[in-house]
């Protein structure tokens, strides 16, 4: 056992971890942050998406260790001080971006790291993008819907629900 | 996975050192390497992490001209940094994966991975690049031995990987859409001496030079000067995605696209 110590959501996070746990392990398991899914464990669906140090990744195929001293954004910091939805999330519920609601957190943190990058994304730079997080229920029409208009845009001519 | 512990250095020769240790690996970006140890299909009782080695992250042009990629170098760095000087370079690196894969594989776990679908392997091969370790230079040609092997001795760590930078380049992948490998990829570069096109995702030998294309290319640089041509599929991977043949006719569309790309 060693001991990792990273900021996670701005507050300090600490813990004792094996060498093999994973990111993901340490945010669910040690920190009690299950917002971050694990959906196939074999780094393709991005369920697990979180943002190190600002940037997307799967939590699922980095290691606690590997994230010493990084700033850490999960899920659950994604809604306003205030409680309410953020912009994105809000999108997603209004245009239906989600059905079973298990992709969703990867799908949030995927579409906040796109947006920072490129704030009024091309449908097909959303579609690319989204290459990595893999929606079971084949929500991706609204998904991509939701994320145009978190970012602003027009939606109308975006394929019908 | 099984347990083992981890080792953050922060200098190369930390890293050649920490990799001594009895059955110690290296772990650049982890994106092949943690799938691999999830299954237990490697079982290193020491992970050396690469990641914090800054000497080995990071793109530049060198005094001599090449483009000088840190073994370290995520793929999502190279596909912003190197594009001001080797776009099909860039291009291919903004290609490999998704996002999430993008910003934690690195370049040198890929050229040392050497998976027969890889993308870098053909980049590399076209180029004529050098793969630098802390030990020595090794030039692509002599550098890939064939399917997930190279030339790299136990312990030794790519540092660097140097490209000559083409006057036109271009590559082009047939997605195999679950992976998000090249299904087939091909990658061609010219050059004052003369064409590179390298192969990849095709053979069972893993990434290949089609020298046939590149003596046609060198006369005359179009996607006719190879259309005469033809690859056998016999040694190339079958698979339900694909059988030799189909591969093999694949490389000859996907180097007319990369030609017509780059022209
Ligand atoms: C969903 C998904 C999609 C992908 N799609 C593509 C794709 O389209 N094209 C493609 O090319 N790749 C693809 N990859 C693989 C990805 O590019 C990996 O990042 C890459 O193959 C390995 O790099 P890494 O830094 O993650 O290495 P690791 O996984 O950390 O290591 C891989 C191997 O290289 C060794 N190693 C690592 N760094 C070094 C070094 N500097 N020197 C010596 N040995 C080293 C390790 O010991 C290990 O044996 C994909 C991966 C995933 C998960």
């Amino acid at each position: 056992m060693a001991q990792v110590s990273m900021t996670v959501n701005g507050k300090a996070a600490s813990g004792d971890v094996e060498g093999r746990t994973l990111l993901s392990t340490f945010l669910r398991e040690n920190l009690e942050l299950t917002g971050t899914h694990v959906g196939c464990d074999t780094s393709q669906c991005g369920a697990c998406v979180v943002h190190v140090n600002g940037e997307a990744v799967k939590s699922c195929t980095m290691l606690a260790a590997e994230a010493e001293g990084a700033d850490v954004t999960t899920i659950e910091a994604m809604a306003n001080a205030d409680g309410s939805l953020s912009t994105i999330q809000q999108a997603f519920q209004d245009h239906h971006g989600l059905q079973c609601g298990f992709c969703t957190p990867g799908m949030v943190m995927s579409a906040s790291a796109l947006l920072k990058d490129n704030p009024t994304p091309s449908e097909a730079e959303i579609r690319e993008y989204l290459e990595g997080n893999i929606c079971r229920c084949t929500g991706y029409h609204n998904i991509v819907k939701a994320i145009m208009a978190a970012s602003g845009q027009d939606v109308s001519s975006i394929a019908a629900e | 996975m099984y347990n083992f512990d981890v080792e953050t250095p922060g200098t190369v020769a930390d890293a050649v050192a920490a990799l001594g240790r009895d059955e110690a690996q290296a772990l650049g970006g982890g994106q092949t390497l943690i799938p691999t140890l999830k299954q237990r299909l490697a079982s290193p009782s020491v992970l050396v992490s690469l990641t914090g080695v800054a000497e080995m992250k990071g793109v530049c042009v060198g005094d001599d001209g090449q483009l000088c990629i840190g073994g370290a170098t995520t793929h999502a760095t190279v596909a912003s940094e190197a594009r001001a000087h080797y776009a099909g370079l860039a291009e291919l690196a903004s290609h490999i994966g998704d996002p999430a894969v993008r910003n934690r594989g690195t370049i040198g776990g890929s050229l040392a991975n050497n998976d027969p679908s890889a993308c870098y392997p053909a980049a590399a091969l076209g180029s004529g690049a050098t793969i630098v370790t802390n030990a020595r230079s090794i030039a692509a040609d002599d550098y890939f031995e064939g399917m997930f092997s190279t030339a790299l001795d136990e312990g030794e760590i790519i540092t660097e990987v140097r490209f000559p930078i083409p006057q036109a380049a271009n590559y082009q992948k047939f997605l195999q859409p679950a992976s998000r490998f090249a299904l087939v990829g091909v990658f061609v570069a010219k050059y004052a001496e003369g064409v590179r096109v390298a192969v990849t995702g095709a053979s069972n030998d893993g990434v290949f030079r089609w020298t046939e294309a590149e003596t046609a290319l060198a006369s005359n640089f179009s996607a006719d000067a190879v259309s005469g041509l033809a690859l056998s599929g016999d040694d190339m991977i079958s698979d339900l995605h694909g059988t030799g043949d189909y591969r093999a006719h694949l490389v000859g569309v996907m180097t007319k696209r990369a030609v017509a790309a780059a022209a």
